[in-house]
């Protein structure tokens, strides 16, 4: 494999990773920390949306992600003729 | 039948299933007794690091950290499973391609320094071995209300176990033990939150019913709680009652933290490909998500359960009697984690916030709080006995509380015995040493690492609870920065690693230290421990994120003043970023 390829490949998981660490932080420090105050007219069963976001919904957003990310980059490496 | 026979049957078949496994995963090489030979399933190790990773913490203490503040405590739940995200996206597949069996072996190869390698042991073993304290002294609480042996046997029956089962498997012995500790930890949680949860609120998955009506009152079973909490005085569940900026620092902290421990790094060089340690870091949260979900709804329900045998006509009403408290009670005060007191001597117990009495407390006279101590530990483990639920459920709880101690320990000191055979003796004092020599000298590492463990657990220092505080800012300023910079920076030398792990470590130490004690020996800090004397209004235990910014600074800047990494190094970091080319174990 020629070095522009492998750049490129890099590249191309660097930039899925970016995104997904803005979802990651959106979910945990945003959604479930920093604006709450700005969700709190969502209902949630007797709370508000933000509360959900810290106890459960950040949670469930990190295995997707994971997730995502992995079938991502099995296609990646394909696509790059990296994998194993 | 006696409640002590059903905990013995179900903690002794539990503990005779585990030393079978052992003795059916006999390690043969360093391959198998460091890494399994990397042949273990992705889902399989994914099952292995979330028993590894659910401590005692996690299952004994996390829910009743959530009960007693509510949301501000959110910050566990993110923080212990985001770290996930940075484990399958910035470390696990790089590590598993560079193919070694440890953490400073990494770091000692990318950074081409016995120095660097050194330093990652020195950071390693504190980490550990601070860890571990934790473990021997919770399985010794599981024991001694369980089993109604006195501390000190039960210390010596777990070790025995764990010896059992580590020293002669390794990582193979122990990552399938840790499957069966999984399976019994996760039910032994589940299934006492989803009888309360349909007593509470007729839904029977927690999760949901966390967030649904709850049967007594009508209202959604969060605003019960809130409202009874208000009428005694108590902050409301739902609310934020502390410092936003500190709620952020912390949850990163644990994030990074959690992504630098070494005894959870070390299960993704188990797997057989670069592609399985992403699949396995995705199971891996799956399974702790299982019970991390869960715990919440176990926090919320066991408080306004606690608050309802407390009050059982409501707050207005006539509070519980002394003469009628429930066994569980009575059985909690004899480990000395529960207290109750008559402060105005009327046979009744009030449990209210003295430092803002209700109305009602001021007009009759209360002469303060009589639930005087209740340690956040009993919560989970006595939570299905406050829900009266059947004798077969306090003894898996006894077992699963067992399950989740051991197999943390038994990661833990799998980290450390590699660390001391494997970097100390193979890497650095006698590399001549034969395959059967190192895995002489791994297993006796280890049995010594049991032996101090248990001497730890038996004499565990005052500061225990801080310590674990000290792992994690540990883990997130010294060795995650170093792993990140060796995969994401080409350049990246030896210098600016070791500088930055030195910076970030001392930092760390220093500030911590400064507002708990040197060595957390209490009145030796040298300012006290509140929010107006923190630097920036920064929390100790927060400080982990600051000192891997200060870790990631401190490397840069010496990387601009010193010589980039040569270009051999450089190389190999590039075959690292792609995984083509992973063998099976390599050792050099």
């Amino acid at each position: 494999m020629s070095d522009k390829s492998t750049d490129a490949y890099w590249k191309a998981n660097v930039r899925i990773i970016t995104i997904s660490m803005v979802i990651w932080a959106l979910v945990s420090f945003g959604f479930g920390i920093v604006f709450r105050p700005l969700l709190a007219g969502i209902p949630v069963g007797g709370t508000d949306l933000g509360f959900w976001f810290a106890q459960q919904g950040s949670i469930l957003t990190f295995i997707v992600l994971i997730f995502f990310y992995r079938s991502y980059m099995n296609k990646l490496d394909k696509e790059f003729g990296v994998e194993e | 039948m006696d409640q002590f026979i059903i905990n013995l049957i179900f903690v002794g078949g539990s503990f005779a299933l585990y030393i079978g496994i052992a003795i059916w995963a006999r390690a043969g090489t360093t391959s198998d007794f460091y890494a399994a030979s990397r042949g273990v399933n992705p889902v399989v190790n994914g099952a292995a690091t979330a028993a590894d990773w659910m401590s005692a913490a996690s299952f004994i203490s996390m829910a009743g950290l959530i009960a007693a503040v509510g949301y501000g405590n959110s910050t566990f739940l993110m923080g212990w499973t985001g770290g996930y995200v940075l484990l399958a996206m910035l470390l696990a597949p790089y590590l598993r391609k560079f193919g070694r069996f440890t953490v400073p072996d990494f770091i000692g190869d990318r950074f081409y320094s016995q120095t660097a390698r050194v330093v990652a042991v020195i950071s390693l073993l504190v980490m550990s071995i601070t860890y571990v304290i934790g473990q021997m002294t919770g399985a010794g609480v599981a024991f001694s209300r369980f089993l109604e042996v006195d501390n000190t046997t039960g210390l010596f029956i777990a070790s025995g176990v764990v010896f059992c089962y580590a020293v002669l498997g390794g990582m193979k012995g122990i990552t399938y033990t840790q499957l069966a500790q999984y399976c019994v930890l996760i039910v032994a949680y589940t299934i006492p939150a989803v009888f309360i949860s349909l007593q509470l609120t007729g839904n029977p998955i927690p999760q949901l019913g966390l967030f649904s009506t709850h049967t007594g009152s009508g209202e959604p079973l969060l605003q019960t709680l809130n409202s009874v909490l208000m009428d005694l005085g108590f902050n409301d569940y739902t609310g934020n009652h502390g410092s936003t900026f500190n709620m952020v620092l912390f949850t990163m902290s644990l994030m990074i933290g959690t992504a630098g421990l070494p005894h959870v790094i070390i299960r993704f060089f188990t797997v057989p490909r670069v592609a399985d340690a992403r699949t396995s870091a995705g199971w891996a949260l799956v399974f702790i998500a299982l019970l991390y979900t869960v715990a919440p709804a176990v926090g919320a329900m066991a408080r306004l359960n606690i608050i309802t045998t407390l009050w059982p006509q409501g707050i207005e009403g006539e509070p519980l009697a002394f003469e009628n408290k429930p066994d569980w009670m009575l059985n909690w005060e004899r480990t000395g984690l529960l207290r109750f007191e008559d402060k105005n001597g009327d046979g009744l117990i009030q449990y209210y916030n003295e430092a803002n009495p209700p109305a009602r407390a001021i007009e009759e006279g209360w002469e303060g709080n009589e639930m005087v101590l209740f340690n956040n530990d009993i919560l989970v483990l006595a939570n299905p006995e406050i829900a009266q639920l059947p004798g077969w459920v306090i003894g898996l709880i006894a077992a699963g509380g067992l399950a989740a101690a051991l197999s943390t320990a038994a990661g833990l000191l799998l980290a450390i015995s590699s660390a001391i055979s494997h970097d100390l003796i193979k890497s650095v004092i006698n590399p001549a040493i034969s395959e059967k020599g190192e895995l002489l000298a791994a297993r006796i590492s280890m049995a010594f690492a049991i032996a101090l463990a248990t001497y730890l657990g038996l004499n565990p220092p005052g500061f225990a609870a801080q310590v674990v505080a000290l792992a994690f800012g540990l883990a997130a300023a010294s060795l995650f920065p170093a792993i990140m910079m060796g995969i994401f920076s080409k350049k990246m030398n030896s210098t600016g690693a070791i500088v930055g792990m030195l910076v970030g470590l001392l930092s760390t130490v220093l500030y911590i230290f400064t507002y708990l004690g040197w060595f957390f020996i209490p009145g030796t800090n040298m300012l006290p421990n509140t929010q107006d004397n923190w630097i920036l209004g920064i929390s100790p235990l927060s400080f982990g994120t600051v000192g891997a910014i200060l870790n990631f600074a401190a490397a840069y800047i010496t990387l601009a003043l010193t010589k980039e990494a040569p270009a051999e190094i450089q190389e190999l970091v590039e075959s690292i970023r792609v995984p083509k080319g992973a063998g099976a174990a390599v050792d050099h």
